[in-house]
């Protein structure tokens, strides 16, 4: 079910040889299946610009998402991604579903699979529950599409390609990930894919917000698997001479949660302002993955100005979702 | 002579005299009758039941300080009848069970209710805890005078600490009145909120809250000062840490009244586990397949490689008085759940012996040591007045059980007595196990076939 190292090393791509089913974090990724993603990413693309957005390559493909937290552009994009690839896509929520009911989540995802879905794409606020989920499922497959504070891949499959689109390579370029590192799901999964390929992964936010772990430095130990990961409380020194710049976004109740003695400091701290971009590559990119709180952890100036692939983001999670439903789907499938 | 049984050429470890030789063991009645080298065929009573005990160990039966049988209220978990059938497997001949069931057990009435129900269960020796607080709310006492009476062994809010720094004060101010200990569950309750796994690389890694040490540790620091300050006994429940180990040990030697217990999944797993990692030297950089499984989802919660090992370490030197269970038996389905929403606790009385025999194969600790921490050291806590069932002295009430250290099994919690059908340790394959336990000269459980049809019509009586 989930790669082991042995089968990790092996430089066929898992989507080819039948080994991967789920796609529950970037921690079993390979850079061939990397590579293989972002070509098919790119195919993608070509799709989304023609006019006529419609294919046949998942027909007959049944994709159930249930997102048991809210969202608008995850889910919007996986819909959005089955039915351009011609699946038929059907979305269920906790509310209004037998989730609120009291039906158990393993219930519920057992029904699932029973209607014949080929995929189930799921949301939902405790950590690893996707896991749970591929665990007791034999048929349907899984993709995490964000589970509590622990991981958010096929959003950080769209940020690496973002970036690389952007910089080209990312090898020891220094990538910000700026705020809550401590809930934030989106930068658990960015680092796995950032050290994957290699770049200078800086965390900075306030002490509060940052994992104990990296607090004291207990990760830098030799044989650690984010060993490299740096951590820099001061905004100001992280940003100096990065390529890209990831701004998190901090849920307002932290405040109330005693994490923060209050936003305005916050803010005067950590957002991301034009001074601050000044200082680091000229044409380094800006990334948020939304939904922004402007004026908190980003100045409105700099979230819609020249450097910002905010939106670019949005536009290649579509693709990126695509190609990952198909290579999970189809994966020998001709796109046209 | 119906009632009796001999066991014979058997190692005999007994703590309580600091026995530990080859021999035999006539039991008449209710008594050890007879315990020496070699009993001759003219003492042993005609009709006497025999087990050939080469190859085993005989002992005290082992007293847990600390299990949950959740009846009343939650018997689809677990009852007395069920966790008492549970503990004669696991070699447990006496539990005390604590008072978080539902109403609680913070009166007389169900102190009575408890002991009630184990005489019909007819087992093993259930002797209850009782609240500290009215209805575990951590505000007022509880009348303790009159559950003492009624024969409580001792106070606790478990599943709770008691919060409340003046109440605690109080409660060993007057259970230092009647003798019997304040036993917390230690765990700053502001520093846990939503922690569901040991907060360190495991919870980073798994986007999991952390339950800090500290947490422990703080409350453990605070409830030797008020022990010190009120004079009370003080006994701490499943400490996890090695901060926690240091600060006991620093408190006996202040000479404060103060006792601690571990549990046999501190002493032998780790957070790792919750990995789905069996083994300490997988890197956590990869997951099991059984990553997140909620089986290892435990208060408190499961630690380091490094505090396991000061954990051992406290048992090896009587820092830590007694391993105790925490029996805390779940649903088939509170299990089977996201980590966060599964329910809390370790169904462990029927693989506490086996996993700790674990760490005697490895010879992280010996044998003598491990049966005391299982007999006389709970029986310093429960008073003297227990010292009978935790000896195989001549003439002391027969509690015993004998075990096969060396058999080989693996675990099926699908076939536990308990109700409680869940482990960490499923599918993993154990070295030592339970073959007989006795209660006041009767078999209550054996894996040896002529005892057990004997057991069997006993049960059926």
């Amino acid at each position: 079910m989930l790669h082991s190292q042995k089968e990790m090393s092996e430089n066929k791509p898992g989507f080819l040889t039948g080994t991967r089913n789920h796609v529950l974090d970037l921690d079993d990724f390979s850079l061939e299946e990397l590579d293989l993603l972002f070509t098919t990413t790119d195919e993608m693309h070509t799709v989304l610009n023609q006019d006529k957005k419609k294919l046949a390559v998942l027909q007959g493909k049944i994709i159930v998402t249930l997102f048991c937290e809210p969202s608008t552009r995850t889910r919007l994009s996986f819909e959005e991604a089955g039915k351009i690839l011609g699946a038929d896509v059907i979305n269920i929520s906790s509310q209004g579903s037998s989730v609120e009911k009291g039906e158990s989540l393993l219930n519920t995802m057992l029904t699932i699979q029973a209607t014949g879905a080929d995929i189930i794409i799921i949301r939902h606020p405790h950590s690893g529950a996707p896991h749970f989920i591929a665990r007791h499922l034999n048929s349907s497959k899984v993709i995490n599409a964000g589970d509590g504070l622990h991981a958010h891949p096929t959003q950080a499959l769209s940020d690496l390609y973002t970036m690389k689109s952007h910089l080209g390579h990312l090898a020891n370029r220094k990538v910000v990930i700026v705020g809550d590192i401590l809930h934030s799901r989106v930068a658990r999964s960015n680092l796995w894919g950032l050290l994957l390929i290699g770049a200078r992964v800086v965390l900075c936010g306030p002490p509060t917000l940052l994992p104990k772990e990296f607090l004291r430095g207990d990760h830098r130990k030799n044989g650690h698997h984010l060993a490299k990961i740096e951590v820099e409380m001061n905004l100001d020194k992280a940003i100096e001479g990065a390529a890209a710049i990831m701004a998190l976004r901090l849920q307002t109740e932290r405040q109330d949660d005693g994490f923060l003695p209050s936003l305005r400091e916050y803010s005067k701290m950590y957002a991301i302002t034009p001074e601050r971009l000044k200082t680091a590559q000229t044409r380094a990119i800006l990334m948020h993955p939304g939904p922004m709180n402007e004026g908190v952890e980003i100045s409105p100036d700099v979230a819609h100005g020249p450097q910002s692939v905010i939106e670019e983001q949005v536009n290649n999670s579509v693709a990126i979702r695509m190609s990952l439903l198909k290579l999970l789907l189809n994966p020998t499938g001709k796109i046209q | 002579m119906k009632n009796s049984l001999l066991i014979r050429k058997t190692r005999i470890i007994d703590p309580s005299s600091r026995t530990d030789m080859i021999g035999d063991i006539l039991i008449l009645n209710n008594e050890i009758a007879e315990i020496r080298k070699e009993i001759r065929e003219s003492e042993i009573p005609i009709d006497c039941a025999v087990v050939e005990g080469e190859g085993l160990i005989a002992c005290p039966g082992f007293i847990d300080l600390h299990c949950h049988l959740r009846e009343p209220g939650y018997e689809d978990k677990e009852t007395i009848l069920t966790g008492s059938q549970a503990a004669a497997k696991g070699g447990f001949t006496t539990i005390c069970c604590m008072p978080n069931t539902n109403p609680p057990i913070d009166n007389a009435a169900m102190v009575h209710f408890i002991k009630g129900k184990s005489i019909e269960a007819n087992l093993v020796r259930v002797l209850p805890i009782g609240c500290v607080s009215k209805g575990r709310a951590g505000l007022e006492l509880a009348e303790m005078w009159e559950m003492a009476e009624a024969g409580v062994i001792g106070f606790s809010d478990d599943g709770n600490p008691v919060g409340n720094p003046n109440l605690m004060r109080q409660a060993l101010s007057y259970a230092k009145m009647l003798n019997v200990p304040i036993i917390d569950h230690c765990e700053e309750q502001t520093l846990t909120k939503n922690a569901v796994v040991n907060e360190g690389a495991v919870s980073n890694r798994l986007g999991l809250k952390g339950w800090p040490n500290e947490a422990e540790e703080s409350m453990v620091a605070r409830d030797i000062a008020l022990a010190e300050l009120t004079g009370g006994k003080l006994h701490l429940a499943h400490i996890t840490t090695a901060y926690s180990v240091e600060l006991v040990a620093a408190a006996k030697k202040r000479g404060v009244q103060v006792t601690a217990e571990t549990t046999p999944h501190h002493m032998t797993l780790t957070e790792n586990w919750v990995l789905g990692h069996k083994h300490s030297k997988e890197s956590i950089q990869f997951l099991g397949p059984d990553a997140y499984n909620p089986t290892t989802k435990v208060n408190p919660p499961l630690r380091t490689e490094q505090d396991r090992q000061a954990l051992v370490n406290g048992i090896r030197e009587g820092i830590i008085d007694a391993i105790a269970t925490d029996h805390a038996p779940q649903t088939f389905m509170g299990k089977v759940d996201t980590y966060t929403s599964a329910e809390w606790g370790i169904s462990g009385l029927e693989t506490a012996l086996s996993s700790l025999l674990g760490l005697v194969h490895k010879g992280e600790l010996d044998l003598m040591t491990l049966v005391t921490r299982l007999t006389t050291g709970p029986i310093s806590i429960l008073g003297t007045s227990y010292e009978e069932i935790g000896s195989l002295r001549k003439g002391t009430t027969a509690d015993i059980v004998l075990f096969d250290p060396d058999r080989k099994w693996v675990v099926k919690a699908g076939e536990f007595a308990s109700k409680g059908k869940h482990s960490p340790l499923e599918g993993i394959e154990l070295r030592g196990k339970l073959v007989l336990s006795i209660v006041a000269g009767k078999p209550i459980y054996s894996s040896i076939d002529k005892i057990k049809i004997e057991v069997e019509e006993k049960m059926n009586e």
